[in-house]
């Protein structure tokens, strides 16, 4: 068979019109389609904020500066615990196609319990910022990190709440279509997090020591 | 417990907006209690506010842009009397203050909720029955995105009446933004408005790309799409790319407000020109938003009156791209005076003045397609060679402020208040106006009366011409923008004039309520069964005025450019004869309006620092969003008889007697 991107090719292999006169897409790909374009749009209210973290990031008004206040290696468990959630939301997509219930759960659970556990390095690293004088009212450097990496942490935190809220939507209506594009795109959300991370990990984390 | 808000909010002591707000408020009392007596609650609920029909939403959206067109000019007015009076010793009757929270609600309404709304409106309501399908791709979300418009509608005028209103100008620029200079509450009413409802704008285009982009008529490809639809994807891609970007900049100018950031102050190493330089990243693309839709509404008018396909329709949608592509391309030309530099500005100089060359091809296109065609002189057209005259002057002046030399000197003066008045009225608005005109009879089976049509219009044509060309002069003299007196007595008459043509443009927006009202009262006389009351080209015209809640009975078979058209020249204008089959319609939602309450609650209780009523209304609007996610009922299907029997009657009516 020929590969496809998201299956919908491969359907219509045999239709001889151009994909783009065959009319209305099927419903799946529509709300895909759709998400993709939300997850653009947010992706540029990050491009904003990284914009604002580089023209700021050496404005720190006498303060601390980055390679102050980074601890690389407790970054580089929160980033371990980010991507193996990733990897987590992979395996329990495959468990969602088998329709198993218990699997998905399982691994819905693990990817939360990881992503709760980067917020939660993410919310002793702000705390002990904090504590030692640098809040983000101290500098635009501040101002601008605290910006950029809570709202990567705000968008985990709501990433979270919409995973409870898929596992409670399988337990009451089950696998539907409806269900499952969600879990899909709730998947999309959960990858685009982690590149966004990958940003901040290079540009905020790594770039502080350049 | 009410935070900030106290009585002395309200205006008690300023005879102006107390009065207003009174007028105001006793106006939409009467309307409650005429609706409450009438009974038509059950009526407008079930039909209007909850509906989840891309037409009736689209009406909603242009009705709300009227309304606030109402708001906005009367704003406008305002400061046209003021700047007539207020010369030498002369101090006018509007305190400065208060001046200044007038020209930032008139370009902050203008442009959000009368520019925006009403462009939004048009491709809601054309472009799923120009592209032959049956709703946009998400119906629900387009009433959420909706009544979220309406929501940041309320907010700003509930700042007439509670608070104030912002002084700093339609963008609000840091540092005199920030809170060490408008500590009140008039900047967050700014913000938190249009927060809510760039939310609602930005949800809108990813609706309405995804639409144009997954959901056509079979056959529909991409060389075949109305040229409307063209310019409405182009517009709402840059809404998907751009609006972030605004979104993302408030938030940060609300970080520094309420929680002591420092991204755009003086102190704390913040940086107030990069808030200029993010806004523009955004506004630029935003003048681009409101333009191309109204170049897609010239291109179905003059082809339709003209008689003729388009000309060169494949350049007319490469320049469309190209503009999309450049816009993003060109911001900093609204602060050469920044100082970047000669290399920077020259940059930005020239890839101005290249934005003008698609431009010009469009103004081409429709020349050559009018010529040689056989011109109906109506209303509709009428806007369309208005705006082709008017928007190549403001074009002119653009490309001449474009040059960074000429810019130092025009920069901030009431030139630069002429040349957007120029391409927004001349461009947006004349566009707005062709495309209600066009398509008022596609949604209410009737068309409006011609001879008022272009009576209004002649009003707005030479109106505009009186108020603004002696603002290019004044500019000139070096009169300033956001001047609220003036002590140079020999500006005085060419402001009077522009109170006139102020005056001349009042008489043109009376004349359209009076137009509405006649034409509802005549609406037998004027009334068109056939759905194509104008001979037109694309599908919208090829089903039943006003349409039926799914549009199509059967999708119909495009096959090549201005689909109608081509059928009847096969004369078959009718659908192809399938066999029909039961329809799916979304049902009604009341998340929208749901939500929007929650919002509006919100942003209300943000602006006044109330933080119980701010979880309420955040809590409210989840716990909507989360009751919607359990609806698994979501059609209605329109069986076959209903279909059969609502395509019988339109064939009656169209058949030739």
């Amino acid at each position: 068979m020929i590969d496809s991107i998201d299956g919908v090719l491969l359907e219509n292999t045999v239709d001889a019109t151009a994909l783009s006169e065959r009319g209305p897409a099927p419903r799946r790909v529509v709300v895909s389609f759709g998400f993709w374009l939300f997850l653009l749009s947010d992706i540029i209210i990050f491009a904003a904020l990284f914009a604002a973290y580089a023209v700021l990031s050496k404005h720190t008004n006498g303060g601390l500066d980055g390679t102050q206040l980074f601890d690389r290696r407790h970054v580089l468990i929160e980033t371990a615990c980010l991507l193996a959630s990733s990897f987590t939301c992979g395996i329990m997509m495959i468990a969602v196609d088998r329709r198993s219930a218990l699997g998905t759960y399982f691994w819905a659970m693990l990817t939360a319990f990881l992503g709760a556990t980067f917020l939660r390095l993410e919310i002793a690293e702000f705390c002990v910022m904090v504590l030692r004088g640098a809040g983000p009212a101290r500098s635009a450097f501040l101002s601008s990190f605290f910006a950029l990496v809570g709202t990567h942490g705000l968008h985990v935190a709501i990433g979270i709440a919409w995973l409870f809220t898929m596992m409670a939507q399988i337990a009451t209506l089950g696998f539907r279509p409806m269900v499952m594009t969600r879990i899909l795109c709730f998947s999309l959300f959960w990858h685009a997090l982690d590149i966004v991370w990958i940003g901040v990990f290079t540009i905020v984390y790594l770039g502080a020591h350049l | 417990m009410f935070g900030k808000l106290t009585w002395s909010a309200v205006p008690f002591d300023q005879p102006i907006p107390l009065i207003t707000v009174c007028v105001l408020l006793f106006g939409i009392l009467g309307l409650l209690i005429l609706v409450t007596l009438k009974g038509w609650w059950p009526y407008l609920w079930r039909e209007w506010i909850t509906t989840t029909d891309h037409k009736r939403i689209g009406i909603m959206y242009v009705i709300l842009a009227l309304v606030m067109l109402l708001r906005g000019f009367s704003d406008a007015i305002m400061m046209r009397a003021q700047l007539a009076v207020a010369a030498g010793n002369a101090a006018g009757y509007l305190p400065p203050e208060h001046y200044n929270q007038i020209f930032s609600a008139h370009g902050t309404i203008m442009i959000f909720f009368v520019g925006m709304t009403f462009v939004i409106g048009l491709m809601n309501f054309v472009v799923p029955l120009q592209l032959g399908v049956r709703d946009v791709a998400f119906p629900v979300l387009n009433s959420v995105s909706f009544w979220l418009t309406a929501a940041g509608v309320l907010l700003i005028n509930v700042s007439l009446g509670v608070g104030e209103f912002s002084r700093t100008g339609w963008l609000a620029y840091p540092p005199l933004s920030e809170i060490a200079y408008s500590p009140g509450v008039g900047v967050d009413y700014y913000l938190w408005s249009l927060q809510i409802s760039g939310l609602g704008t930005l949800l809108s285009g990813i609706n309405l790309t995804t639409t144009i982009l997954k959901l056509r008529a079979p056959g529909m490809g991409y060389g075949r799409m109305p040229v409307f639809c063209w310019t409405a994807l182009a517009s709402n891609l840059l809404i998907v790319a751009a609006f972030p970007i605004l979104t993302a900049t408030f938030a940060m100018l609300l970080l520094d407000r309420y929680l002591g950031f420092h991204f755009f102050t003086n102190d704390g190493g913040g940086s107030p020109m990069m808030y200029v330089n993010l806004i523009w990243a955004w506004g630029h693309p935003e003048v681009y938003i409101l333009i191309l839709p109204a170049f897609g509404v010239f291109s179905e008018v003059i082809a339709t009156f003209s008689g003729k396909p388009l000309f060169g329709y494949r350049s007319m949608v490469l320049a469309t791209m190209g503009i999309c592509v450049l816009s993003f391309m060109v911001w900093l030309h609204h602060f050469f005076t920044m100082g970047a530099g000669a290399n920077v500005n020259a940059f930005f100089g020239i890839a101005t003045m290249i934005i003008a060359i698609p431009t010009g091809v469009k103004i081409f296109n429709w020349l050559f397609t009018m010529y040689g065609g056989s011109i109906r002189f109506t209303a509709a057209i009428y806007w369309a060679i208005g705006f082709m005259v008017t928007f190549v002057i403001g074009g002119m002046t653009g490309v001449l402020m474009a040059i960074p030399p000429a810019d130092f000197i025009l920069h901030n003066s009431l030139f630069l208040v002429a040349h957007f008045h120029n391409v927004i009225i001349g461009g947006v608005l004349f566009g707005a106006f062709a495309g209600y005109t066009y398509w008022f009879p596609k949604a209410f089976g009737f068309k409006l009366h011609e001879g008022l049509g272009k009576a209004i219009f002649w009003c707005w044509f030479l109106g505009f011409y009186l108020a603004f060309m002696p603002l290019y002069a004044l500019g000139l003299l070096g009169a300033t923008r956001r001047l609220q007196h003036y002590s140079d007595p020999s500006w005085q008459p060419l402001m009077i004039a522009a109170l006139a043509g102020a005056t001349v443009i009042l008489v043109g927006i009376a004349l359209t309520v009076v137009q509405l009202v006649v034409s509802i009262r005549n609406r037998d006389r004027l009334r068109d069964l056939t759905g194509d009351p104008w001979n037109g080209r694309t599908l919208e015209w090829s089903i039943s005025s006003p349409p039926p809640g799914w549009n199509f009975s059967g999708l119909p078979t495009v096959s090549g450019l201005d689909a109608f058209w081509s059928r009847k020249l096969q004369r078959a204008p009718g659908a192809a004869a399938v066999p029909l089959k039961p329809v799916s319609v979304p049902k009604r939602s009341a998340l929208g309006v749901q939500v929007a309450f929650f919002a509006t609650l919100m942003g209300f209780a943000l602006v006044w620092h109330i933080g119980w009523m701010a979880i309420l209304g955040l809590l409210g609007a989840l716990a909507a969003g989360l009751h919607n996610a359990w609806r698994v009922d979501l059609e209605d299907t329109v069986p076959v008889s209903v279909l059969a029997a609502h395509e019988g009657i339109q064939a009656s009516r169209v058949a030739p007697t």
